[in-house]
């Protein structure tokens, strides 16, 4: 079993809901991330998520957008972001890594070349935005080879058939995206939330992590209730531009609102 | 649309499959939330491309408004010139608007309509296309939101002045290289926000799948109008043809008809702005390799880390580090070649046919143009090239001067 599965396994006996904490990888330096991993398992991720570089991020809002050109600058490469994963399990063998990104990198190394470095690197799973299950299948096939899991993403416009088939392809956990629009965006609805992720489970036993408009500890609260894991993105990363120049400071703000967040989920299931 | 379709299948050519692949190339590379719209948007095309009152529509707006057919004219006087083959040009800058964009634009324009949306967003670079879709958003009522990468904003004012007098808002693109693969992206961005009321007029064969296509089967008007004309004209094929590749759309259209024809040889052509070796160029098929973005896998100016790399090119419409993932496909079969010209060859080529044939092309259609003067001169006299003057030059009169360091 991955270690994914391994933490959801757990947090399920414990009645507890995971938090899994976005940031991108070398915003706003390559130096920032590997303790700011730490710190976020300190302040109470279950599992981490971490923004791999892209130039051209199509689905993201205008703040990951600007993390990524930050990234962008000291030319932080797939590469470097398996270094970093790396350099955080010298000190973290147990909480598990996904990496999220885009498609071209990973193309450009090679499937079978990526799904060998990232798990020998210690990454336990990949989320690529623009790689629906249609196109994913030879990719499948080598991450399977070296044990890696597949997130796909399950969106409102998402019909039933698909979502049965995004269920069987999908592995450690289903990404539901709460909202239509970019990373960043809008308010949710968490009644229409609820509703969704039932359906998502009618056709599957993999946990379901909601993403896309979590900004808080009321909205991650309200997400906790229904789902089995709650991303949080854009309201982090707004922490990383907002000290930019400071990475103490960085810390100190993603790990406070964390353990805000932290408390918000804990107190509701 | 229905005419292509079954001149191609007694070929043998039947590309894309039906998940729209091009070989390896195509396919559908999308966030989750936009494969509803897009299936739907798949399933609209081909109720409409087999729905004859749809065709007849499309037919007479093309032929009244768009002013369809556009002239094949014998370019005698700078065949002449060049020693060689006779050159015929396929006169899209005739076309209303001023460019082969607006075949495409009228077709996707009735589609939306027909989908139900009321509004319409578009990417451009030159502009072209972003006038195409504000003129046929202006005529069909619709809004129409047209997104422009900062950098096409400041060398193609007149367009950006055009989009808004025709009610368009033009929405500057701040992001990554400010050109126009940004103003896809954006695009792409305000699509899955705004999915429900909006259609999304993409202005070149490239995007996810069924939009390579699509673009492709509305503006293969050209190639079959040019195919009916040269055998009237001439009584026979051509030997060659010739178009401009940025996305390419309008070579595609050039192409697709003649794609079973064996003996016609296709050559596109791609902006080597300073020149392949400086690195500054825009010519992902000549100096390129596989990738994927903006929905699909094609050849891509990338670099070792699979990051898009800023394209260099004197033309705005042609400034794109990607290209149509059937033009890839055409490339590794070997059906057609892939070429470059440099800024100063395709501004040779603008001056030469304004002042040779009184016809001022598009700095995007200077590239074919340049490249035909190096091909016509090799091939015999009674050979015949048709080179697509894809677009007419008015947009560019002030890059030129700017060039040439005349203010006007």
């Amino acid at each position: 079993m991955s270690r994914i599965s391994t933490r959801f396994g757990a947090l399920q006996t414990k009645g507890r809901k995971a938090l899994i904490p976005y940031v991108t990888a070398g915003d706003p330096q390559p130096s920032v991330t590997v303790s700011l991993m730490h710190a976020m398992v300190s302040a109470g991720a279950d599992i981490l998520e971490l923004g791999v570089p892209f130039s051209d991020p199509m689905a993201e809002g205008p703040v990951i957008q600007k993390a990524m050109e930050r990234a962008l600058e000291h030319h932080v490469s797939l590469k470097d972001v398996l270094g970093m994963v790396a350099e955080f399990r010298q000190h973290d063998t147990e909480t598990p890594v996904l990496l999220m990104g885009y498609l071209n990198p990973v193309e450009v190394m090679g499937y079978a070349s990526f799904a060998e470095r990232a798990a020998k690197a210690g990454v336990d799973g990949v989320l690529l935005v623009d790689l629906p299950p249609e196109e994913a299948e030879a990719l499948i096939v080598e991450l399977k080879k070296t044990g890696l899991d597949i997130v796909f993403l399950v969106s409102p416009t998402t019909k039933d058939e698909r979502i049965a088939k995004i269920a069987q392809l999908s592995s450690g956990f289903i990404y539901y995206v709460s909202l239509k629009g970019v990373t960043g965006a809008g308010h949710l609805d968490t009644e229409e939330v609820a509703e969704r992720v039932n359906r998502i489970k009618s056709h599957s036993k993999i946990p379901v992590g909601v993403g896309f408009g979590i900004k808080d500890a009321e909205s991650a609260a309200r997400v906790a209730k229904v789902a089995d894991a709650v991303v949080v993105g854009s309201a982090l990363v707004k922490k990383v531009e907002e000290h930019a120049g400071d990475a103490d400071k960085i810390q100190e703000a993603i790990s406070a609102l964390l353990r805000e967040i932290r408390e918000g989920i804990d107190a509701v299931v | 649309m229905t005419e292509v379709k079954t001149k191609q299948a007694a070929g043998t050519y039947n590309l894309p499959d039906e998940k729209g692949h091009f070989g390896p190339y195509g396919g559908r590379f999308i966030a989750e939330t936009l494969m509803g719209p897009i299936e739907e948007l798949t399933e609209a095309y081909e109720t409409c491309c087999n729905d004859p009152a749809f065709i007849a529509e499309l037919d007479e707006d093309l032929r009244q408004y768009v002013g369809r057919p556009s002239p094949l004219y014998y370019a005698q006087r700078w065949s002449e010139t060049l020693g060689g083959a006779k050159i015929y040009l396929k006169r899209e800058d005739l076309n209303h608007t001023g460019a082969h964009k607006v075949n495409n634009t009228v077709g996707q324009a009735l589609l939306a309509r027909y989908m139900g949306k009321t509004r319409i967003i578009a990417e451009t670079g030159a502009g072209q296309h972003g006038v195409a879709s504000a003129t046929v958003a202006a005529r069909l009522g619709l809004e129409c939101v047209v997104y422009m990468g900062e950098e096409d904003i400041k060398r193609q004012a007149i367009n950006v002045f055009r989009m808004k007098l025709l009610g368009a808002k033009v929405v500057p693109v701040t992001s990554g290289s400010k050109t126009l693969k940004d103003a896809l992206n954006e695009a792409m961005r305000d699509w899955v926000t705004n999915v429900d009321n909006t259609f999304y007029i993409i202005g070149t064969v490239a995007g996810p799948h069924p939009y390579p296509a699509m673009v492709r089967d509305f503006q293969a008007i050209i190639g079959r109008e040019a195919k009916e004309q040269i055998m009237k004209q001439e009584g026979r094929l051509p030997d060659a043809l010739v178009a401009c590749v940025g996305g390419g759309s309008n070579a595609i259209g050039l192409f697709y008809p003649f794609i079973d024809d064996k003996d016609v040889v296709m050559y596109g052509v791609e902006g080597a702005g300073e020149g392949i070796e400086t690195g500054h160029h825009a010519a992902p098929l000549c100096a390129g390799k596989s990738g994927v973005l903006h929905g699909n896998r094609t050849y891509l100016v990338e670099d070792a880390d699979g990051q898009i790399i800023p394209t260099h090119c004197i033309s705005a419409g042609l400034d794109y580090p990607g290209v149509g993932p059937e033009h890839a496909w055409l490339k590794d079969s070997g059906r057609a070649n892939y070429v470059s010209v440099t800024d100063d060859e395709a501004l040779q080529a603008f001056h030469d046919l304004t002042r040779i044939e009184g016809i001022m092309p598009a700095l995007e259609s200077s590239h074919a143009l340049a490249y035909a003067t190096k091909l016509a001169p090799t091939m015999e006299k009674d050979k015949i090239i048709i080179v697509n003057l894809s677009g007419r030059g008015d947009k560019d009169i002030h890059t030129v001067a700017n060039l040439e360091g005349i203010s006007i």
